[in-house]
Formats: C-alpha cells, structure tokens, sequence
C-alpha cells in the first residue's frame, strides 16, 4: 500500500470511529446515569451516533477537528516524504467527505478548501532507533480547544500555591468554567511544568493514553484517581446538562520546569474523543488505537 | 417522557414545554448561523419569512454532498455553539415568529428574555452527534445565500423527523445553564476548599 492511501485510511478511520476504550467509557457512562433524564438521553444519543458513522463510514461530528500527526520514523528517512504524503492524504480525505474543510487563513478569512495550510495538518517528527514507522492521529475538536486552558502558580485568585494542590484547583477551575461547552463528558489532559509552548506540546501528547491507564508513579496515579472523583461531584454532566459523568478520565504528566515558573497546561478533549496509529513494519501497514 | 413536535408549531404548544423536556422535532427547519443572523436584523430579507413563521431555527454549519441530479444530501450536520448569535437571536425570535432555536452550549440573558416575551425554547441538540443528526434530515427544501455565504452559513430549509433534542431555555424565564453553572458552582468552592 502506498503511504498517502494507508494515511487516507487512517484519517477515514479516526474521524468515522471510535477507539473502544472511548466507546467502553461512554457506555458505563450511560449505565450510570438515571432513567429519564436528560444526561441519560445524551448518552443513548450519542451512542446511536457512534454506531451509525461507523456503519456508514461518516465523520461522527461534522467538525473534524485540528489535524495532529505524530510521526516516528527511521533513521536514513526523510521528514519531507511524509509531510507530502500527509498533505495529499488529507486533501483526499477532504473530498472523501472524511474530513471538513478545517483550515482557514486567519488573515484573509478564506478556507483554503482541502485542509492544507500552514502549519496544518500540524507534523510533530521524532526519528526513532526502530527500524519501523509509527503515525499517531488526533483529529481534535474546535469548541474543545476553546476550553482549554493555561495556568500559572501560583493563582491567588483559587489560592493556588506551586505544588499538586494547587494544580488540584486550577484544574478544577478550568472544569467548572468550560461547564458543557467543550461537549462533555471531556477527557482532561494535564501537563505541569515545562515552559508556555513545551507545557501545552505535552497536554497533547498524553491524549495518546488509553482511557483507565494510570499513570506510571504511584503519587501520580493517585492524583489522576482523586482529580477524576472530585471532576464527577461538579455535576456539570454531558453537554452540561447536569448528571453523574462530566469527564471520562484525568491523565497527568509533568516534566521540569525554570526555578521561575510554573505552568500548568489542560487540554480539554472533547467526548469524541478521536485519536488512531497506523505502524508500518517490514512494508506491513496495520492500525490499532 | 419525549415529547412529539411538528412545526408549524403555535405558542401555546410551545408555552407548555419546560426545561428538562425531551422532544422529538419532526417538519420543516432553517439553519443559519452568524453571517445570516446578522442579515436578517440588518435587512430583513422576506425570501426566509414563510419558512421561519412557527417554525425553528437551527444553528449548525453542515456537511452536505450535491447529487448528481442537482439534489442535496446533508452528511453530518450536528449543533454550532449558540451564544455567537446572543446579539441577534431575540430580535430574529419576534422579527419573524420563530417558535425555537437550537443550538449548543445555551444562549444569554437577553435571548431568555426574548423567548419569554415573544413565546419560544431553546433547544439544545447533542454536540458531536453529526451523523446521526444528519440522518433524521429527510429532506433538503430549499438553499438561500448559498453563492455568497458558502456550504456552512447559508439558510438550508430542511425537512426532520424525529430530531432528538432537550428544552434548555424555556418561555417562563427558566434556564438549565444557569440551575447547572448555580450547583456545579457551590460544588467548585467546596472542592477546592473557597468556601
């Protein structure tokens, strides 16, 4: 299979399909709510949906999100043969209809029509000792990121101090204000540490967890479990509508920081939560979540 | 308890509907979003007012196929944040006798207090669900302003059946938004321990 093809089926199976630990957690999330009410319905509602785009191989949301691409790849390989490839994938899967038009010039207003723009699809490269190539895809929503959110400690505002409880609070914080804008339930995706740019670059990354993977730290894990219980009691509920399910799980990750800062990046995903890999091993392409 | 609705709708079926109502829209809609918004309380164009008169509109910026007879097939097409249309969305209510709005994420104070004064709801649909919503469109009527706002701001008249929605805002003054952002509120301050 050539390159662009196994991209357009990656880019096809992301937008249209789930992975099943996503599916997994909206179906408890649909057995826990109450008979009756609307949380309840949302759920059934956007289960149905789920079922029916990948039945019909349609994009389940029509916003197709930000297309993020993380690329690791053998030494000896060039970076400039998968941008092409990944530009021409997108365009097709643009005129597939797997793909809205997405990409606009913030200058001019215009949409350039195929999802080809700059610095989008976005190509985070790493060259890896394998002698294999992994492609990770996250189709990220529009109305999710305009939740997200930056902090710095330490916040008087919440009485946030520079250490976990005050990251505690911000992420609170960030979750009672998105109330059900970003399409809740959300996944929330938090980086502490680093600088402006690297805090946000790893809130991303850690999207690539599966839902229900702990972080590998103890004291972390732990942290990741409290924030998922107390998130819950908001009550915010899907889209905001009140109930027992407002996010579908907390991953935390950190890194070092200047003695002078201290970030804290979330990064909202909302429940279409779309992200998919596609390894390339001895010219065997295969996909998995 | 769903509730079945079919538009044309008058007030005193819409005066009964609460927040927390679930419905089941089926008949003729509009989309328009904030290019059409923005021209039906500037200019007031008469071409929508047939369609818009007990009727419902529907903030949404779809994906649609043209057919090769001519014909158009909407491919997903679920909700568009709502609030963008807050400066609007009162006077579009009583300028032309729409019923209902529906949207995502709730509207402000001042499209609350147009829905109590001219008798319409906010509906909200479940944001994300583009495929299913786009299924229960039987029919596209009619495209305006197509040539000049393009696919996702043009007035598309669509006929639906059976579109899953909830009563967010009602015509008494009540909004699910505001009961939610209240509680989740006091919940926040006790949490991080601001009380």
């Amino acid at each position: 299979m050539e390159l662009k093809d196994a991209l357009v089926e990656l880019l096809r199976r992301a937008a249209t399909d789930l992975p099943p630990d996503v599916e997994r957690a909206l179906k408890e999330a649909y057995e826990r709510e109450d008979e009756g009410t609307p949380a309840k319905a949302v759920f059934r509602t956007i289960l149905e949906n789920v079922r029916m785009a990948r039945e019909k191989s349609t994009p389940m949301c029509q916003d197709t999100g930000s297309i993020l691409f993380y690329v690791d790849f053998p030494v000896g390989d060039k970076e400039e043969t998968y941008r092409k490839a990944i530009n021409e994938a997108a365009e097709e899967a643009t005129k597939k209809q797997y793909l809205r038009p997405n990409a606009v010039n913030p200058i001019t207003g215009k949409n350039s029509g195929n999802n080809v723009g700059i610095n989008h699809p976005f190509i985070h490269f790493h060259q890896w000792d394998k002698d294999e190539v992994r492609i990770r895809l996250l189709l990220k929503g529009g109305g999710s990121e305009n939740v997200g959110v930056q902090y710095k400690l330490p916040a008087p505002e919440l009485k946030a101090g520079r250490d976990l409880d005050g990251v505690r609070k911000v992420v609170l914080d960030a979750v009672f204000k998105a109330q059900g804008k970003g399409c809740a339930p959300g996944t929330i995706a938090v980086a502490i540490g680093g600088d402006r740019v690297t805090s946000y670059m790893l809130s991303k990354e850690i999207l690539f967890r599966k839902i229900g993977e702990r972080h590998p730290e103890p004291e972390i894990a732990e942290f990741e479990r409290r924030l998922y219980r107390e998130l819950n009691q908001l009550g915010i509920g899907p889209m905001g509508f009140g109930g027992k399910t407002t996010v579908l799980d907390v991953f935390v990750d950190y890194q070092h920081r200047h003695p002078a800062t201290f970030f804290v990046a979330i990064t909202y995903n909302c429940w279409a939560y779309r992200r998919k890999t596609l390894h390339i091993r001895n010219g065997e392409v295969s996909y998995d979540d | 308890m769903t509730i079945k609705l079919k538009t044309p709708i008058s007030e005193e079926e819409i005066r009964k509907l609460k927040v927390g109502d679930e419905v089941l829209l089926s008949g003729i809609i509009v989309t328009a979003r904030d290019q059409a918004h923005k021209l039906m309380v500037e200019k007031k164009p008469d071409f929508i007012r047939p369609y818009l008169e007990g009727s419902v509109i529907y903030h949404c910026g779809p994906v649609v196929r043209k057919e090769p007879d001519g014909s158009w097939t909407f491919v997903s097409a679920g909700p568009t944040t709502s609030i963008r249309e807050e400066p609007y969305q009162a006077d579009v209510i009583c300028e032309y006798r729409v019923r209902g709005v529906i949207g995502k994420g709730g509207m402000g104070p001042k499209t609350l207090e147009g829905l109590k004064k001219c008798g319409a709801v906010y509906f909200h649909a479940v944001g994300g669900a583009g495929t299913l919503i786009a299924n229960s469109v039987k029919r596209v009527v009619d495209v305006f302003m197509l040539e000049e706002f393009g696919t996702p701001e043009a007035f598309w008249v669509i006929e639906v059946e059976d579109l899953p929605l909830v009563v967010t805002m009602d015509s008494h003054g009540n909004s699910m938004h505001e009961e939610v952002l209240e509680e989740s509120r006091e919940k926040f301050l006790e949490l991080a321990g601001l009380k």
